[in-house]
């Protein structure tokens, strides 16, 4: 039985310890807004924050991950949708399908806690999500929308 | 959308009156069906509920996938219906209630940039055919002519008597009265609703996290399944070494799937997978195994020469003029296979028992899914339902296809009255899609002494998507959507009149199984054209502008959104240095786009700065929309002009993943400035008519920045830098 804290609570996982904490999440703890994509950390649909850092969860396993690491997925960003963000996005509708969207946003997230008014060329070398629909020109927006927010 | 998932405190039940119900998905429409002898209490009519405190559901038959037509097919109902926007939500009725109610909502299908543009008047006329009841109750309760009466934001006023009250406090009783006829529809001009860039309804939970895709949805009790077909097409399962796997943890079964198919069930599905990646598999590869790239471009391009084809447009004597021409042009272009790459992968959950069987999953045709589930239930139709999730990417690939469904009910056989979710891995995906079809082409100009077109002729050889997939739909024998954008009328009519033209299909079907891909055929087509008639106008040292403004006289509305887009981009006056622009136009889905694209080619690296759009869809629903459609449907394109192609050795497709199967990022995606000049009159697609520009603009672009005409895709075959 392994330890891990996820959104601020410490939770028991029954699960193998090369289970990806991916399928932890979406599968032992029902916490489904991380998403499988690609399996091999190349899309970016996974991403969730491992001690305030953007990690795809697809390839990192639950051996891992120690009780101290601090998870946070989509679900655990805010209360309520409130993150700056995440307001943006709803402000701009960035998002099409929206299956990649939530990777977006905690990679973006993860951007701005290291990098508050990221320029387009940070943000051209720092998100690296995959996304079919197309959403890359509101991303963009969306995060330069949230860093003036913030700021 | 109000569907809420709310499985673990309810109990699961199948086979009762409302089995929909019992699983756990309050849908709250299935409730008519309990009343179904009773009519539907609950609605005004088949499109519009209106609850006691005001909340108005808009039933949506078609597939919300990221194009928004969710929020625009609610749009014109909203418009008739007089409601206030901000109390709409949204509802899927399932198919099965769809067929059981004599397809009151007609058709599910969801691709071809149909959504609206098919759908549109009957469901504005749903809109205001409940509008109508809404205001004859108020009319009746209070003992006045309806025609003194009017609705506007869910109120509804008599003015000579000042009354009024809200279609929340009257919808009971227009739940009971006839559905009028004879109702007429807005003009245009009245649209308050329509053609308003009002937000999207389905935002909010992408944003949290709390959209339940079909790869999400967790049932009581549910196991999970991993699949892997045979990697040649049309190879066998022979046999698999159960044993091997059996006692690993989680491992339910190991489960025959067709005749092509072998799936892990377990209680996770990354227990299914890390077994069925330990699972000793042997295929009969069967008759296509040694078939490669190669063989297949052989076999195609022996069609560029073949005396049989068929005839998709003609007029004049092309060949008769070729030969007079004072000279002639020719060149040959070719097009890959590419994989759709929907970003959540296909996946259905089902549920069998002996005497019924349901489905959720994602579906660009809600009908279609439910035929492919009964069928492989063995069940009629009205014992099995079918309860669409959104997509996480549709493209083409979850309309006419449900393979997924067919296997997901497969697996579920096996495990009577217990919920099976199967999901495919990328690889899965990436190596068992409906691929983009593949074909080349050989284009012949003639060119007088002007350097005027005197004859255009167009041999396109390859795969026939309908042969694949539907061949009922060949007209004696030829695929006629293996033309569009050469048709001489309709929705994918040829933008130019040449005075001799003549194209034509030589039908070469590789083992490869073809789909309906997100601009279909336009995209390459519209490369070979556009491109084309490039390579025109500077072997006639003509302005690529003029030399196809002057072909345009008969086609107004593409020399419309040409010039748009030209004068938008500066088109004739220098761009910034190292900036190079290129053209595109055509109709495509009932829409006549263009594109002008800037690009910069530096050591061979090249950067697209900005591409200028122009759509006339006819009307525009909701313009921020278009242009969210425009770019992705740009980030599509170019993605497939760039990278996308997927080879094949041994029979199989190569590529596995994003990593051999790349696609746009960020870094790489260029302003977009779009263009939406609705001219009124018709209804045009939005989702994939500006696709087909996108590619031919930039390649146009980058022949002028350095001389190198890129005839066969991706770019990534070609190195700029030796230009």
């Amino acid at each position: 039985m392994a330890r891990i804290n996820v959104n601020g609570k410490t939770v028991e996982v029954d699960a193998d310890g090369s289970t990806p904490l991916l399928w932890v999440l979406r599968e032992h703890l029902e916490l489904t807004g991380a998403k499988y994509g690609c399996g091999v950390a190349l899309c970016g649909a996974c991403t969730v924050h491992v001690n305030g850092e953007a990690q795809r969860s697809c390839v990192f396993p639950l051996d891992a991950i120690t009780e101290t690491d601090r998870i946070v997925t989509i679900e655990g960003l805010s209360e309520d949708g409130s993150h700056p963000l995440q307001k943006a996005w709803v402000d701009l509708d960035v998002p099409q399908c929206g299956y990649c969207q939530t990777g977006m946003i905690m990679a973006a997230a993860a951007l701005l806690e290291r990098n508050p008014q990221p320029s387009d060329a940070d943000i051209d070398a720092e998100i690296t999500n995959i996304c079919r629909c197309g959403t890359y020109r509101r991303v963009r927006a969306g995060i330069h929308q949230a860093a003036n927010e913030k700021a | 959308m109000t569907m809420t998932i709310d499985v673990t405190r309810r109990g699961f039940m199948i086979g009762s009156a409302t089995a929909g119900l019992a699983l756990g998905f309050q849908v709250p429409f299935l409730t008519g069906r309990a009343h179904a002898q009773a009519g539907y209490p609950e609605e005004i009519n088949a499109w519009v509920v209106v609850r006691p405190d005001e909340q108005v559901i808009i039933r949506i038959a078609r597939s919300e996938m990221g194009q928004g037509s969710l929020t625009g097919l609610a749009q014109l109902v909203a418009e008739e219906l007089e409601c206030d926007w901000a109390n709409v939500t949204t509802e899927y009725p399932t198919p099965a209630t769809n067929l059981e109610r004599g397809r009151v909502w007609q058709s599910y299908s969801t691709g071809g940039s149909r959504g609206i543009r098919e759908s549109h008047e009957y469901v504005r006329m749903g809109g205001a055919t409940a509008r109508e009841m809404l205001i004859l109750a108020a009319a009746r309760e209070w003992g006045v002519p309806p025609g003194q009466c009017r609705a506007s934001k869910g109120v509804i006023t008599h003015a000579a008597s000042g009354r009024s009250t809200t279609f929340g406090k009257v919808a009971e009783a227009a739940s009971r009265l006839e559905v009028p006829t004879g109702v007429q529809l807005k003009d245009p001009k009245d649209w308050s609703i329509v053609g308003q860039s009002v937000k999207r309804l389905d935002t909010a939970e992408k944003v949290t996290g709390k959209q339940v895709y079909g790869a999400d949805l967790k049932l009581p009790g549910m196991l999970n399944a991993a699949i892997r077909q045979c990697p040649v097409f049309g190879g066998t399962l022979r046999s698999f070494d159960e044993a091997a796997v059996a006692s690993m943890p989680g491992v339910k079964k190991i489960v025959r799937v067709d005749d092509n198919a072998v799936a892990v069930v377990a209680d996770h599905w990354w227990q299914a997978k890390t077994a069925l990646d330990a699972l000793p598999i042997v295929w009969d590869e069967g008759e296509h195994a040694k078939v490669s790239s190669a063989s297949i471009a052989a076999f195609i391009e022996e069609g560029l020469t073949a005396k049989q084809a068929f005839v998709g447009n003609s007029n004049g004597d092309a060949e008769a003029a070729l030969a007079k021409a004072e000279r002639t042009v020719e060149a040959v272009y070719s097009y890959p296979y590419q994989n759709h790459a929907t970003m959540e992968p296909m996946n259905a959950t089902a549920v069998w028992t002996e005497d019924r069987c349901e489905v959720w999953c994602p579906t660009q045709n809600g009908e279609a899914a439910l035929a492919a589930a009964a069928e492989a239930a063995g069940l009629p139709l009205q014992q099995c339902d079918v309860h669409k999730l959104h997509l996480g990417g549709g493209f083409g690939r979850r309309g006419a296809f449900h393979d997924y469904v067919r296997q997901a009910v497969g697996i579920a056989r096996e495990f009577p009255g217990t919920p099976v979710k199967l999901l495919w891995s990328r690889e899965e995906d990436m190596t068992h899609g409906m691929y983009h079809p593949i074909t080349q082409a050989k284009l012949t100009a003639g060119l007088d002494a002007n350097g005027d077109v005197t004859a255009f002729r167009v041999r396109i050889a390859g795969q026939s998507i309908l042969a694949g997939v539907m061949p009922q739909r060949l007209s004696n024998g030829a695929d006629m959507v293996a033309f569009q954008c050469y048709l001489p009328q309709g929705e994918h009519s040829i933008g130019y009149s040449f005075p001799n033209l003549l194209v034509d299909h030589a039908m070469r079907n590789p083992h490869v199984p073809p789909g309906f891909w997100r601009g279909v055929n336009a995209n390459q087509n519209t490369i070979y054209t556009e491109c084309f008639m490039d390579e025109l106008a500077h072997a006639a040292g003509k302005d690529p502008l003029e030399f196809r403004l002057k072909l345009m006289g008969n086609h107004p509305k593409n020399a419309a959104v040409l010039r748009a887009v030209a004068e938008r981009a500066g088109w004739g006056k220098p761009a910034a240095d190292g900036i190079f622009r290129g053209l595109a136009h055509c109709t495509a889905f009932g829409s006549h786009t263009a594109a002008c694209a800037e690009v910069s080619v530096t050591n061979g690296q090249v950067k697209i700065h900005r591409i200028v759009a122009a759509t006339d869809c006819g009307y525009v629903v909701n313009p921020q929309q278009v242009e969210a459609q425009v770019e992705g449907s740009f980030v599509y394109g170019l993605s497939a002009m760039l990278y996308g192609e997927c080879t094949v050795a041994d029979g199989r497709i190569e590529q596995q993943n994003f990593d051999s199967y790349q696609v746009m990022l960020i870094a790489e995606m260029p302003e977009v400035e779009t263009i939406i000049m609705p001219s009124g009159g018709f209804w045009g697609g939005v989702g994939e008519p500006t696709i087909a520009v996108a590619a031919p603009a930039v390649l146009n672009a980058i022949f002028a920045a350095t001389g190198k005409r890129i005839r066969d895709l991706p770019l990534t075959k070609h190195d700029l830098g030796a230009a």
